[in-house]
């Protein structure tokens, strides 16, 4: 996320990327992006500025291909429904899966979705990252004035990728309105809550995926265990896996938070582990932690950056 | 250098292509394995609610997910094969080099999908599957003839596979981006071929349908001669009639693409 931000990487003297062969769009912005003075937050408005240029002209570049758009759009939205036509195929065959209903399964998956969708959206060209390393990249990233997260993440921004988000958006529109459960104003609240912060866990699995690559390069495939791996996981109900698995995500890497936590609280259930009640709200401070920290792990990334070749 | 010792040549440049990238080897099989453990335990769910579903007992579904971790990028799953690299030689015109080579285009990539295929089964097959066979209990065969059956039902998956990726890299001579068409792939793929769930799973009409399709061969054929569920030769004769239907269709539009092929410049 861009907000994480943190980073003094290098920044480049105003004349210094007119050397790079290529003209790109953030470079005919790059007047607008130099701007003074340099208060606390100029750095996360720099950030957010150069996010927004870099994924206004990716979007305007996608849709000079309009009918491309539209089918990768609907590639998004069909891919990413092949997981629930898996949960939708199991239940043709059983009632209930390690206790759960299917709307209740269909909530959890839905939460996650919609979760995991927003991140993808927003810095889901984070894995790009280690083929930039690799083939030294980044260099021009770093010359240009504006925050790397902000360019590695809109980079290559893809608003295909609301494929994904809509489909989960479909699935828990499904289950909110079929579940037989109480709503009450705080379950209400806690929905939205749960997208958000889990988009912040998953921004923050992203941001240290990404830093990890500076190390990994090649490696970079590890990160999908932890990103799309753990979105998988978070589709079904925690009581299906084993105990050691289910403490892993809740205290070790917290993806637990983005929707098994908080949605056994809305759905009444017990959660696996022996947790406090109250636990079930703390979500958006475990994303505001994990955020913070994925800034740090971020910064250390940048800071091992050795360019490329021998 | 004869015909053969091409291939050969060629097929080793295949698999030392892929064996040059260790850790992307080993990241990618620690991927599978994460999934596999994923896998697993819904597989357990699934099967404690009804048992001897789909013919299956426990242990056995078991063996299919992480045969299927095992097959993920043998069988070309999960990402793109060498259908990318083809599409982009295609695009640019590169195409005409390969063509006045003399050695046949399709023989040659299948050369090189062979050998990335043998790499990938050792590289990125063999783990995942052990780790599989530690923490859980399998229905894995003991005779070595077992064994065998199931390499050459893989040998033969990997050739279906070939086969389809080839038929519809060669589209890009008419689409020129294969981007969709790839996608397309890769997603009746990722859903007939049993990745999702084993294909005697699927409900009535489906299921029948899918185990018909050419798919089948790549991991629920394996599995099955694995496990003992299917007949070895009826299996082997269902994955090579497909190995050479495909094959042969992808000859025609090779020829029909060929002659389309305009070289610019002088």
């Amino acid at each position: 996320m861009a907000e994480t931000e943190q980073v003094n990487e290098t920044r480049a003297t105003p004349g210094s990327h007119s050397s790079h062969g290529s003209r790109s769009p953030q470079e005919a912005y790059g007047e607008d992006l130099w701007p003074g003075p340099y208060g606390p937050y100029s750095r996360l408005r720099d950030g957010l500025r150069a996010y927004r240029m870099i994924a206004a002209m990716w979007i305007r570049s996608t849709m000079a291909y309009r009918a491309s758009f539209a089918m990768t759009a609907f590639g998004n939205f069909a891919a990413t429904s092949f997981d629930f036509l898996t949960i939708l195929l199991m239940f043709s065959q059983v009632d209930e899966l390690g206790g759960y209903s299917l709307p209740e399964v269909a909530f959890l998956y839905g939460v996650v979705g919609v979760a995991f969708g927003l991140t993808d959206l927003v810095i889901g060209s984070m894995d790009r990252l280690g083929s930039r390393v690799r083939d030294g990249t980044l260099d021009t990233l770093l010359v240009r004035p504006a925050p790397v997260l902000a360019q590695v993440a809109a980079d290559k921004f893809a608003l295909r990728r609301l494929g994904r988000i809509a489909q989960g958006l479909f699935v828990l529109g499904y289950a909110v309105a079929v579940l037989d459960i109480a709503w009450t104003p705080l379950k209400v609240l806690m929905v939205p809550m749960m997208v958000l912060s889990g988009a912040m866990i998953f921004g923050a699995v992203f941001v240290a995926g990404g830093a990890f690559q500076f190390v990994a390069q090649d490696a970079s495939e590890v990160q999908n265990s932890f990103t799309y791996g753990g979105g998988t996981l978070l589709q079904y109900p925690p009581s299906i896996f084993a105990k050691e698995l289910v403490r892993g995500v809740t205290f070790v890497v917290p993806l637990a938070f983005v929707n098994w936590v908080p949605a056994l609280y809305v759905l009444g259930r017990p959660y696996p582990l022996d947790l406090p009640t109250w636990v079930a709200f703390t979500p958006p401070l475990v994303g505001a932690g994990c955020c913070v920290l994925a800034g740090l792990v971020w910064r250390a990334g940048l800071r091992s950056y050795r360019s490329t070749g021998s | 250098m004869g015909t053969g010792r091409l291939y050969v040549a060629v097929a080793a440049g295949g698999f030392r292509r892929y064996a040059t990238y260790r850790a992307a080897t080993a990241a990618g099989v620690f991927t599978n394995t994460v999934f596999g453990f994923i896998l697993a335990y819904t597989y357990i769910a699934l099967w404690a609610e009804k048992p001897h579903l789909g013919g299956y007992d426990e242990a056995q579904a078991l063996t299919y997910v992480w045969v299927g971790q095992a097959m993920f990028a043998v069988m070309v799953l999960g990402s793109n094969g060498f259908e990318a690299d083809l599409i982009e030689r295609i695009r640019t015109g590169d195409i005409a080099i390969d063509l006045y080579r003399p050695a046949d285009l399709q023989a040659w990539w299948l050369a090189a999908d062979t050998g990335r295929a043998l790499f990938q089964l050792l590289g990125r097959g063999v783990f995942p599957m052990a780790c599989g066979a530690l923490f859980f209990d399998l229905a894995l065969p003991t005779d070595l003839l077992t064994w065998a059956a199931c390499l050459v039902a893989i040998a033969l998956g990997t050739v279906v596979s070939f086969a389809i990726r080839y038929i519809v890299a060669l589209c890009a001579f008419w689409l020129m981006d294969g981007a969709g068409a790839m996608q397309l792939t890769w997603l009746g793929g990722m859903f007939f071929s049993g990745m999702l769930l084993p294909l005697n799973v699927f409900p009535g009409a489906l299921g029948e349908l899918a185990r018909l399709l050419p798919w089948s061969a790549l991991l629920q054929a394996p599995a099955d001669v694995l496990m003992g569920e299917a007949d070895p030769l009826s299996t082997f004769a269902f994955q090579a009639g497909w190995a050479v239907v495909l094959l042969a269709v992808g000859r025609m539009i090779q020829s029909a693409a060929t002659r389309r092929v305009v070289v610019q410049g002088g």
